[in-house]
């Protein structure tokens, strides 16, 4: 285990009128209690707005939670050297300069490479900027270490008195990569980082990570909407609906054998790039609903096609069913008994 | 099948600040009556500029150098039934073929729809701009009811000048008469049956594409939907004047995977009921395998490849084709991505012959030099590539 939150809250607040009142909030993750173990990499997936970013960076401490406690686990060797005597940190409670100290070991790449990247600084200072903020490098130490970092991501020396704009997306996204690996970091939160990738560059970024991932034993908070990424890189998944988690399972047995009925929609709705395979796919209706009115009990049942009457009463926990599955659906565990039956939901192709 | 649309050598420039950006060159590809026509590539390789120049919504720095846009109409617009070039047309005729013959679907739907005015008014103004004798002919039914039924005869003289209003209408809706009407009060909103005709076609189209409860959805403004439902609006507008082709333009790329769904599920059913042929844009491989027939692969501003989806898939041609399949993720499958080296070039000085070639594995010596012409090797299977026939493109003169 490297990282657990335990029952993490963050809600944003929604003011209005003059006086800027706190008039609702949204409830962007709520209530989300997860374990990354150490050198695994942990796809998170989700559909837009359902609060995936939110966590990430309140795992960071970027944002502060609402609530709930976010234990980080120091490695041995770093707990002798600094005589560290807890065996672990609550990250929620952290301030000033035990908080610098704990970002130095997570670090965060976003979507867009062009907007995370300062457009008026050279490569080499983008880089270099978190050594020398850490107090790690100076100098020609400073230059050796930044194109060590440039080199892990396939960029040359050639790169290094370049300027963002000068670099196509891809390789922005190597830069940015490279810039969080500078700390040398255990845990790498991966926000859609192929997201605003083509293809073919999209192939060359996952390779890069999953290199790094082997070679420094890094471990990954991958963050994406597509499932298609998320199964190729992942080893376990956590599935995520208006800021709770659904469904966590080892990423195969989640693809093979999908339990919860959101899982099950949102796995039927892929694109298979194989014009062979004609799935059976389930329609969800209507939308999201917004997460600062979120629907009482379940948040799932206003488009589930097995929701039942306890299903508005009771929010289900997310319980596990053995062999590291989790499921957070009151209807689950008494599938035995009743068959779902999604026909009407149904659509042959 | 019958060509609907047919591409031809069609060639346009971007002149902008920092040179000329050859967007296409040499754009060849035909819609037949009736079938979705996938059009793949990656960001920036002319996929939405190819549609923008087919509708002639090119603007400046953009000029189109040359080519044809043949297109056949359903309407008496085209007299000939040979299929006019669009690209001699005139603004005025382009406007009548927007809307009434091809309509287009944007990425951003946001983007195309306009945020003043509530729903009901986007989707009735579509229907009122390309429909409108149809409205009138509903209204004109409504208008012989309502005579049959009234028994006051006050009231039955005006529903009969009302009538004849109609008839006119119908006859010529810009005539002087009309014209002259708007301005007496009391009758200056003769025309309110059609716009009511008009409102309630626009509640049963959102109701056939799937929005639950669409009286109420149409007085909402668009910034107080969903993407998802916006995007359904847009389809809305643009199925108004049922289109002969339909040009989608990533219609979903903005979308979530469940909502994706549901849009993709529409189009296939829109397709078959109202039988239009669909120009369907996409970079998502997956989308192509599902919603097309057949697919014309583009790289840089060039047609790489075109073929029918299966046996694209089955056996793509082009290198390019090849590289692009191996590097998307599939289901259940962990070995590593195959991807293709370096990125998509700059436009602005584009490399020479195949464009392909810096990239290419299999790169020979004349890839670099003269561009290899997009030709059928096999029945319906077109590729543009030296490792297939030697025939080269003829030099611009
Ligand atoms: N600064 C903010 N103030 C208020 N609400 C916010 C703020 N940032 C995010 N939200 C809301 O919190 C919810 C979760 O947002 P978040 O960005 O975490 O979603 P996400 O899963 O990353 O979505 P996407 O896939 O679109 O990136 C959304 O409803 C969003 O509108
Ligand atoms: N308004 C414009 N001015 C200059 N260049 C443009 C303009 N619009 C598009 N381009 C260029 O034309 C090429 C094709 O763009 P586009 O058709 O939008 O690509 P896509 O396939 O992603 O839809 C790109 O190189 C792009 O930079
Ligand atoms: S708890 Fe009920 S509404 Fe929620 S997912 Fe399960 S069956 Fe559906
Ligand atoms: S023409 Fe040459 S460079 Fe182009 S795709 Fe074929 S082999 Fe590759
Ligand atoms: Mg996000
Ligand atoms: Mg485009």
């Amino acid at each position: 285990m490297i990282l657990e939150t335990r029952d993490l809250k963050k809600y944003y607040p929604i003011t209005g009128g003059i006086f800027k009142k706190e008039v609702g909030q949204v409830k962007a993750v709520d209530g989300v209690s997860l374990k990354i173990e150490r050198g695994e990499c942990l796809g998170l997936v989700g559909e837009s707005g359902c609060g995936k970013t939110t966590f990430g960076k309140t795992l960071l401490r970027l944002l502060d939670p609402t609530s709930g406690h976010i234990y980080f686990d120091v490695p041995e060797e770093v707990k002798v050297r600094t005589g560290e005597k807890e065996r672990r940190h609550d990250l929620a409670t952290f301030k000033g300069r035990r908080l610098k100290d704990m970002r130095k070991r997570m670090q965060i790449v976003f979507q867009d490479p062009s907007s995370s990247l300062n457009p008026r600084m050279l490569i080499k200072d983008t880089v270099g900027e978190p050594l020398k903020v850490h107090g790690l490098a100076r100098g020609l130490e400073l230059r050796k270490r930044v194109l060590e970092l440039l080199n892990r991501v396939g960029l040359t020396s050639d790169h290094l008195f370049r300027y963002p704009h000068e670099f196509s997306g891809g390789q922005r996204q190597r830069i940015a990569i490279a810039r969080a690996l500078a700390t040398e970091p255990d845990l790498i939160v991966l926000d859609e980082p192929t997201s605003a990738l083509d293809v073919s560059v999209q192939a060359q970024i996952l390779n890069l990570l999953q290199d790094l991932q082997k070679q420094f034993g890094l471990t990954y908070l991958f963050i994406t909407h597509h499932l298609l990424v998320v199964e190729y890189i992942s080893h376990r998944i956590a599935v995520m609906y208006l800021g709770r988690i659904v469904e966590l399972a080892r990423t195969k047995g989640l693809f093979e054998n999908p339990l919860h009925p959101y899982t099950q929609a949102l796995l039927s709705a892929i694109p298979i790039p194989d014009p062979e395979v004609r799935s059976h796919r389930t329609i969800l209706k209507g939308d999201v609903p917004s997460p600062i009115d979120p629907p009482s009990g379940c948040v799932f049942r206003t488009r589930c096609f097995m929701a039942a009457r306890e299903c508005k009463e009771r929010i289900p926990d997310l319980v596990s069913l053995g062999d590291e599955h989790y499921v957070a659906c009151h209807r689950v565990r008494s599938k035995s008994r009743e068959p779902a039956h999604p026909s009407q939901n149904d659509v042959k192709r | 099948m019958p060509k609907l649309l047919e591409v031809e050598d069609l060639k346009m420039n971007f002149y902008t600040y920092e040179g000329i950006v050859q967007a296409l060159d040499r754009i060849n590809l035909n819609v037949r009556e009736g079938e979705i026509l996938g059009l793949v590539g990656e960001t920036g390789c002319g996929k939405s500029v190819t549609a923008l120049s087919i509708l002639r919504l090119i603007r400046p720095p953009g000029r189109i150098e040359k080519g044809k846009v043949i297109f056949r109409m359903k309407d008496r617009l085209d007299e000939s039934k040979q299929g006019m070039n669009l690209l001699d047309q005139d603004e005025v005729f382009m406007q009548k073929v927007r809307g009434n013959e091809i309509s287009m679907i944007f990425q951003e739907p946001s983007a195309a729809l306009n945020p003043v005015y509530s729903i009901r008014d986007q989707v009735s103004e579509s229907f009122l701009l390309h429909r409108e004798k149809e409205l009138c002919q509903k209204a004109l039914k409504r208008i012989e009811e309502d005579i049959k039924k009234e028994t006051f005869f006050l009231k039955k003289a005006i529903l009969k000048m009302e009538r004849g209003i109609y008839l006119k209408m119908i006859e010529n809706p810009s005539s002087f008469f009309l014209k002259f009407l708007s301005f007496i009060p009391g009758v200056r909103r003769y025309n309110r049956r059609v716009l009511e005709e008009a409102k309630i076609e626009s509640i049963e189209i959102l109701r056939i594409l799937g929005i639950s409860h669409p009286e109420e959805v149409v007085m909402r403004y668009p910034h107080e939907l969903s993407g998802g439902m916006q995007q359904r609006v847009v389809i809305a507008m643009a199925l108004a004047c049922n289109p002969t082709l339909l040009i989608a333009d990533e219609p979903t790329s903005n979308l979530d995977v469940t909502i994706q769904a549901q849009i993709l599920d529409l189009v296939r059913k829109l397709r078959q009921e109202f039988g239009s042929s669909i120009l369907f844009i996409t970079h998502d491989l997956g989308v192509v395998a599902e919603m097309c027939e057949r697919v014309v692969v583009m790289y840089a501003g060039h047609i790489a490849e075109v073929a029918p989806v299966r046996s694209l898939f089955q056996k793509p041609l082009h290198p390019y084709t090849q590289g692009l399949l191996k590097s998307v993720p599939r289901p259940g499958r962990k070995d590593r991505l195959q991807s293709i080296k370096g990125s998509v070039p700059n436009l602005i000085s584009p490399p020479s012959g195949c464009r392909f070639h810096p990239r290419c594995p299999s790169v020979m010596t004349r890839c670099s030099g003269a561009k290899p012409s997009l030709k059928e090797i096999e029945k319906n299977r077109l590729v543009a590539c030296y490792l297939y026939h030697q025939e080269t493109e003829k030099n611009d003169t």
